[in-house]
């Protein structure tokens, strides 16, 4: 497993070598996103709690796959991602307030910002990765040089779609990069039920693409490998297996409890000894890029911006009813015409 | 102008639709150098070339998900599905990501795909080749659907299914592909979707048909004007969006329905539609209306698929009943 941040903070030999490829100005960017992610995160599930938004899933413990995987990208490139991707929307540009819309069950929160090529949040499991197979196919097939993304589970892998996905890149060896996020559980589903095999990495070689095993919760190493991998795909060689391996440290969503099936010491050991975020923390206070303060001063910052992303998503216009007409099609038919007026006016038309 | 069988008249209008719409792309499996199990696609790959008519590997949701990826990138894929009973690994695709891609972005995001598929019985073909389950796609908003019963119609719609944004389930009757031949006009032509087609104009009784039942319908209706009954017969072409108004005025003038459903009965198109006339006419029926369909047992074996779909005997019979019973 690919390893250049220590989970104590000390950079590896790899590490070392990587080190100066990336400016220490981005280097601080990854910290600060990762923890606009998290409060984003912590906000959200005390949001659900007082009811204020619905279900949700959260994502804190992956951090650093997220933030790593998405700072790698282009503003041309597409992104696939699942429901718990909230930390790679927020980075490739989709406002605060639109991921809190999503969960307070608003169509507008699917519908990114002009020019943002982010799907909204795929919750049948898998069916982004053929779909993101095609965004690169287009890419290809038009000679163009974006990429394009597809964030998915380890449960995902358990999935035709997953499969087809990858079999399809390979053989049009497409410019996709498939980034797994293998936080070890399928809501409660072990990996080891999952699959026999070793590593979802290890995958790639039947499609003869490269599979990477990264530490998911080094920051460092998730922004290299896929800088890599999409440095190949630009360059036309084909696609990317990255396999992130992570760990949610709370439940799946809002509505589970994770202590029915997790083992509490395991638990424990990833939040007290993996954390991403204070991985990321310890090393750059380590290499003097941040002081104490500024990472206070930045959370303080993030936690403005989130609670600026409530109050505008807390007072948006309520959605009108006859919304739910107006993008079924294209060309609108008689019938749902008729079921609109049905809505507006309350009575069914043909007792008229 | 050109005699063409349905089959010949579908791979015109995918030439054509390659030549004036660069956008246009086909994907399938077998489509390329064997130019499709049913030869609708004979002769393009040659002509187009591997990135527009892609032989894809064998999977379906493969193919439609793919497909949905291209066409946010302002591609037109035109996707075969080998059989309508091989799409059902690409449902999810379907049901969940192209019907409702376009209300859950609001717009954003294009969904502009064709998924061409043959279905429906009647040619002996093996186990498992010959459902009709459109209901599925007409009961899931966001999707057209759309089945031709002429080669004219057939390229007529195809084009302008292709041609219009929205995205469509394009049934096409395997019956008819080699059935007969007829003029087919050259070059663009299209079909708007949604308006059905008067096969045959009548004063008693109006009979409601789509895809390969159009045929027997009018088998049927020939038989009944033996007896001196004047049968209109409606080719819906169109089964989402309905054309109402055509079917409406059709009642209001016979007041006696019969509908002829390939598909198994319970829940089929033929069902929505008695419940649709029933609310919009009901007062201009003089009969109980009839449908006539299939059994709601699996598609069988081809031993036993005469016997099970509809003929026109029993198109003919259901006529006799609904103008007995409307008392003509």
């Amino acid at each position: 497993m690919i390893q250049w941040v220590t989970p104590k903070g000390k950079l590896t030999k790899q590490g070392l070598k990587h080190w100066s490829k990336f400016s220490n100005e981005e280097k601080r960017e990854w910290l600060r996103w990762m923890i606009l992610a998290r409060q984003f995160d912590r906000r959200a599930i005390l949001l659900q709690r007082q009811g204020r938004i619905g279900t949700y899933a959260p994502l804190e413990g992956q951090e650093a796959a997220q933030i790593g995987s998405s700072m790698a990208l282009h503003s041309e490139d597409w992104v696939f991602p699942s429901y718990r991707e909230h930390g790679v929307a927020l980075k490739v540009g989709m406002p605060i307030s639109q991921v809190f819309l999503y969960w307070m069950g608003r169509v507008e929160g699917c519908k990114p910002p002009e020019g943002v090529r982010l799907m909204p949040p795929t919750v049948p499991i898998a069916t982004q990765i053929p779909q993101a197979v095609g965004a690169a196919w287009a890419s290809k097939l038009r000679k163009e040089t974006f990429v394009s993304v597809a964030y998915f589970g380890d449960g995902a892998t358990s999935e035709g779609d997953f499969h087809e996905g990858l079999n399809f890149a390979g053989v049009f060896k497409l410019p996709v990069i498939f980034f797994c996020q293998n936080n070890g559980y399928a809501i409660s589903v072990p990996f080891n039920r999952q699959s026999a095999s070793e590593t979802i990495a290890e995958r790639a070689k039947a499609y003869q693409i490269p599979g990477v095993l990264v530490d998911g919760n080094d920051v460092l190493a998730v922004r290299g490998v896929m800088e890599e991998a999409i440095t190949r795909a630009r360059n036309g060689d084909g696609p990317t297996l990255i396999e992130a391996v992570t760990y949610r440290k709370g439940s799946h969503t809002t509505a589970d409890d994770a202590t029915r099936y997790r083992p509490s010491d395991e638990v424990k050991e990833w939040i007290e000894a993996r954390d991403p975020v204070e991985r990321w923390q310890t090393c750059l206070l380590h290499e003097g890029l941040i002081s104490l303060e500024e990472i206070e001063n930045w959370t303080h910052q993030c936690d403005e911006q989130v609670d600026e992303g409530i109050k505008e998503a807390e007072s948006s216009t309520p959605a009108r009813a006859t919304h739910l007409f107006e993008h079924v099609y294209h060309q609108v038919s008689r019938k749902i015409m008729r079921q609109k007026t049905e809505c507006e006016t309350r009575e069914i038309p043909w007792l008229n | 102008m050109a005699q063409l069988t349905m089959v010949q008249a579908i791979c015109d209008a995918l030439q054509v639709a390659l030549e004036e719409m660069p956008e246009v792309l086909l994907l399938g499996e077998d489509i390329g150098k064997n130019g499709g199990v049913f030869r609708a696609t004979d002769g393009l790959w040659e002509h187009f070339g591997d990135e527009r008519v892609i032989d894809t590997p064998l999977a379906e949701a493969g193919i439609i998900g793919s497909s949905i990826g291209l066409a946010v990138n302002g591609f037109k894929p035109v996707a075969e599905v080998q059989f309508l009973t091989f799409i059902y690994p690409a449902f999810e695709q379907i049901i969940s990501h192209i019907a409702r891609l376009h209300t859950r972005t609001q717009g954003a995001f294009p969904n502009s795909i064709v998924i061409r598929a043959p279905y429906g019985g009647g040619i002996r073909a093996p186990e498992l080749h010959s459902d009709s389950t459109e209901t599925f796609f007409i009961h899931t908003p966001g999707l057209k659907v759309v089945v031709p019963s002429t080669p004219s119609d057939a390229k007529g719609l195809l084009l302008a299914a292709i041609k219009q944004p929205d995205p469509v389930i394009f049934l096409e009757p395997m019956k008819l592909y080699r059935a007969f031949k007829e003029e087919v006009p050259a070059g663009w032509y299209e079909i708007p979707l949604g308006s059905a087609r008067l096969v045959q104009t009548g004063t008693d009784v109006t009979i409601l048909a789509w895809g390969a039942m159009v045929p027997v319908a009018m088998q049927g209706a020939s038989e009944c004007e033996k007896s001196g009954i004047s049968c209109e017969v409606i080719d819906l072409r169109t089964l989402d969006p309905i054309d109402e108004e055509t079917i409406i005025q059709s009642v209001t003038k016979t007041g006696r329905v019969v509908i002829v459903q390939e598909a198994p009965r319970t829940l089929g198109l033929g069902s929505e539609l008695m419940a649709m006339i029933q609310e919009q006419a009901f007062y201009s029926l003089e009969a109980p209306m009839v449908r006539v369909t299939s059994y709601d047992v699996p598609v069988p074996m081809y031993a036993l698929e005469d016997e099970f779909r509809p003929t026109a005997e029993k198109v003919a019979q259901a006529v006799y009943k609904v103008v007995q019973e409307g008392g003509m």
